[in-house]
Order: C-alpha cells, then sequence, then structure tokens
C-alpha cells in the first residue's frame, strides 16, 4: 500500500481512465514508477504536450494539435467523399483500415431524445456548409448499427437527400465470424445485403 | 424479491463502464427500470436494442430498489427497424410515447399486448401506419382519454361522423357541427374501423390522436412536450403520400 499523497492522486486519477479499476491502477502506477526513465518521464512529458496543444478540428471535429487537422488541410484527402463518424474513436477506426482516403465528419453523438440531444447539438449544422464549401460528390454515412445511429443517419440523409450521393456501410457478417453466433438481427441484415458470388 | 416477465426495451443508458440502466415494458409490472450488470458490453449491444423483446427475470432485495435484471433476447426487431426509414421511426415512436405516457410501475397489459403486436409488424409498411394509428387510439384509451366515436355529441344519430370535436373527443355529424365545422378535426372511417384506409386518411387520423396526445395527455403529465420522434414518424409516413 502507498502511503505517499501524490502517488495516490495519480491512482485515483488512473482508476478513472476507461478500462481501469482502483487495482488496475494501482498496478499500472506501480510500473511507472519502477520504469521512471523509461516510461514515466516520457509519459508525463507526452501528456503535458497534448494537453497543452490537443484540440478539436473547427471543420470536422477530429483531434488534433493544430485548428484544422491534418486530414483536412491534406489536398490528396479531397476526393469528394465525406465520412460521417459518430465520434473520434470511429474516425480512428476507419483510418487504422487504410481504405477510405477521402474526408471525414464528426458529428460528436447521435440523435437522443432521452438525452435531449437534437440535431443541433450535433455537428449537422457545419456538415451541410461543408457538402458545398468543399464540393462533396458523395456522403458516406459511418454510423453504428445501433437503433440511435441509424435513426441520426435517416435524419442526415432527409436533410442531403438530392444534393448529394448518399451511401452507408453494409452490414452483415464480421471477418472471422461464425454463423452461429451471429444475433438473428446481423444473419437478417446479412441475408437482405446478399450479393453474386 | 424476485419475479420473470416478457417485456418491451423501450431505452437503454449506460451506467459505468460496463453496465446499462434499461426501462422495459412488461406485460405485468408494467414500465419497470433496472440495471443489467455487463448491459454495456458488445455481446449484449446487438440483444439490448430499442424495441428488443425480452424474457426478463429481475431481483432486488427491496421492491423499491431498481434491482437488477437478467435478460434473455426472445425475438430482436432492430434489423426489421434498421432496414428501413418508416419503419425505425415507427418504431422509435412507439418506444418514445410509451416511455413519456406510462407511469412506472403501472400495469397496462392490454396495452403491452397491443404494443407488442405493433412491433411484430415492424417492417410491413403497407399495413404498419394504421397499426400504428390503431394503437395511438389504444394508448389513449387506457390512459383514460379514449374517443367516443359511437355517435353524434350534438345530434346523436350515428351517419355520417366526419368530425370529432377537440373539446369531447367524441363524434360529430357533418348535420351537428353547423358552423364549428371548422373547428373540428377530422375522422376519416378508418378511425371507426371503417373502409379500406388508404394513407391519407391515416394521416387525417394521426392528425387527431396527435391532437389528444398534445393537448389532453400531455398536459396530465405535466405539460412535458410530445416527444419529437412521433413527429418524425409522422413527417416519414407523410412524405410517402
Amino acid at each position: 500500500m502507498s502511503s505517499n499523497r501524490e502517488i495516490e492522486n495519480l491512482i485515483e486519477l488512473m482508476a478513472k481512465l476507461p478500462g481501469l479499476g482502483p487495482r488496475s491502477a494501482r498496478r499500472a502506477v506501480l510500473h511507472l514508477i519502477r520504469k521512471r526513465a523509461l516510461l514515466l518521464t516520457p509519459l508525463a512529458d507526452a501528456m503535458q504536450e497534448v494537453a497543452a496543444t490537443a484540440r478539436e478540428c473547427l471543420n470536422c471535429g477530429n483531434v488534433g494539435t493544430g485548428d484544422v487537422c491534418d486530414i483536412c488541410t491534406s489536398e490528396k484527402r479531397a476526393t469528394g467523399e465525406l465520412c460521417v463518424v459518430e465520434d473520434v474513436a470511429d474516425l480512428w477506426a476507419m483510418e487504422r483500415s487504410g481504405v477510405f482516403k477521402g474526408r471525414y465528419h464528426v458529428l460528436g453523438g447521435t440523435l437522443s431524445a432521452l438525452d435531449a440531444v437534437g440535431p443541433d447539438s450535433l455537428r449537422i449544422p457545419r456538415l451541410i456548409d461543408r457538402i458545398a464549401s468543399e464540393h462533396i460528390t458523395e456522403v458516406i454515412l459511418a454510423l453504428n448499427a445501433t437503433v440511435e445511429g441509424q435513426t441520426t443517419a435517416h435524419y442526415i440523409a432527409d436533410q442531403l437527400e438530392g444534393q448529394v450521393r448518399l451511401t452507408s456501410l453494409a452490414q452483415g457478417v464480421p471477418i472471422g465470424g461464425e454463423l452461429d453466433y451471429l444475433d438473428d438481427g446481423t444473419i437478417s441484415a446479412a441475408l437482405r445485403a446478399r450479393k453474386e458470388f | 424479491m424476485e419475479w420473470r416477465d416478457h417485456g418491451i426495451l423501450l431505452s437503454l443508458r449506460r451506467h459505468g463502464e460496463a453496465a446499462a440502466i434499461i426501462d422495459v415494458f412488461t406485460e405485468s409490472h408494467g414500465r419497470h427500470a433496472g440495471v443489467v450488470p455487463g448491459g454495456a458490453s458488445r455481446k449484449q449491444a446487438p440483444v439490448l436494442q430499442p424495441g428488443a423483446q425480452l424474457d426478463l427475470i429481475w431481483r432486488a432485495r427491496l421492491e423499491d430498489h431498481i434491482g437488477t435484471y437478467r435478460a434473455e433476447p426472445l425475438r430482436s426487431r432492430a434489423a426489421a427497424a434498421l432496414s428501413g426509414r418508416l419503419a425505425l421511426a415507427g418504431l422509435n415512436a412507439v418506444t418514445a410515447l410509451l416511455s413519456f405516457a406510462l407511469a412506472e410501475r403501472e400495469v397496462h397489459g392490454a396495452l403491452y399486448r397491443r404494443s407488442e403486436q405493433l412491433l411484430d409488424l415492424l417492417g410491413q409498411d403497407e399495413i404498419w401506419p394504421l397499426a400504428y394509428l390503431n394503437w395511438e387510439m389504444a394508448l389513449l384509451e387506457e390512459l383514460g382519454f379514449g374517443l367516443d366515436l359511437s355517435q353524434c355529441a350534438a345530434t346523436g344519430v350515428n351517419d355520417e361522423l366526419i368530425y370529432v370535436s377537440p373539446r369531447s373527443g367524441r363524434a360529430v355529424s357533418r348535420h351537428g357541427a353547423g358552423d364549428w365545422a371548422d373547428r373540428m378535426l377530422p375522422l376519416p372511417p378508418c378511425l371507426r374501423g371503417d373502409g379500406p384506409a388508404p394513407d391519407a386518411e391515416i394521416a387525417e387520423g394521426l392528425r387527431t390522436t396527435g391532437y389528444f396526445l398534445q393537448h389532453r395527455l400531455a398536459p396530465a403529465l405535466g405539460h412535458t412536450p410530445l416527444p419529437e420522434a412521433r413527429a418524425r414518424f409522422v413527417d416519414q409516413f407523410t412524405r410517402r403520400i
């Protein structure tokens, strides 16, 4: 058990991180202290730097270190395709795949009557502005396959109808997925979206 | 305390990192909330979508406690709903209105069965709007704001009933309305269960039920505005006319 107030404070803060609880935070802090030069100091420096520079991109809502993120400033990504995602984590997931070469728009959530999240609480007005100003030809609605995610997708589709080509991500069997373990909703969606083999 | 029941999932909120608090409309225990440990996990996400039919076991130390649920899926309706705009808007309207209108832990067995039947029709866009209109009538009836469409409130006749009085919720005939006709709400035949129910008539019916939801039910619940999901459903439906 640590007896130092600063260390206890660090443990308490670490325990608030997703995936960590008090015990795992304590283990992580102990590990950091043991690897002071290798981990603790560089981590502290990196966190300080990010705290000073990280901000939301004014254009798309991505997180970067400038007012406008690298994706929005890159000329190579001005393909006319705009991928709409719910959250920055979704944008990063899309980027991990390395397949999409266009730009993104992060909504910052989904419409939710329960949580009083309306269209104005999301970045939907900004999305509509971008369609014209960035000469967008296709909007890819990459929102979660949940009731709230698809409600938001349909709302955006209604707003943009006739202005631009609208597409959405396919739904179906994931890579490595076994039919036996899939829920019936996924199986029926996959069956509806079947293609020539 | 422990009970087992069937229920329709109305909404879900994350609770902490892995748990969720769900609001369920059950047959024998009414609208009832509870915690689902692990309910926010990826494994549970497809099961715990609004509209899902669940087999539920609720446990708590005292009846007043929120308690915990063990939820097993019986039928998922999300796939049917996600396939179309109207179906999705309809699902949202039903779950939002039930959350809005029903008091917690107040039993409404008949309305539960109507709701279950209605949600089982999701995806059948040709018949769903009429089923939804009838469900709204049943909702008003169940909560004490039912419309009396059997005879004219002014003359007592039961032919040419084409209006509903916004004051009394009773049918009014063409003759009985007289100079007040422009203040009356429409009474399309489908609202009385007559005729083939074309979309335009259903839309008129929704205008009438919407009036009573807005001006009778909502004030009784503390003047809270009707859930926007209903307006979105009506908007989606009227677009196809």
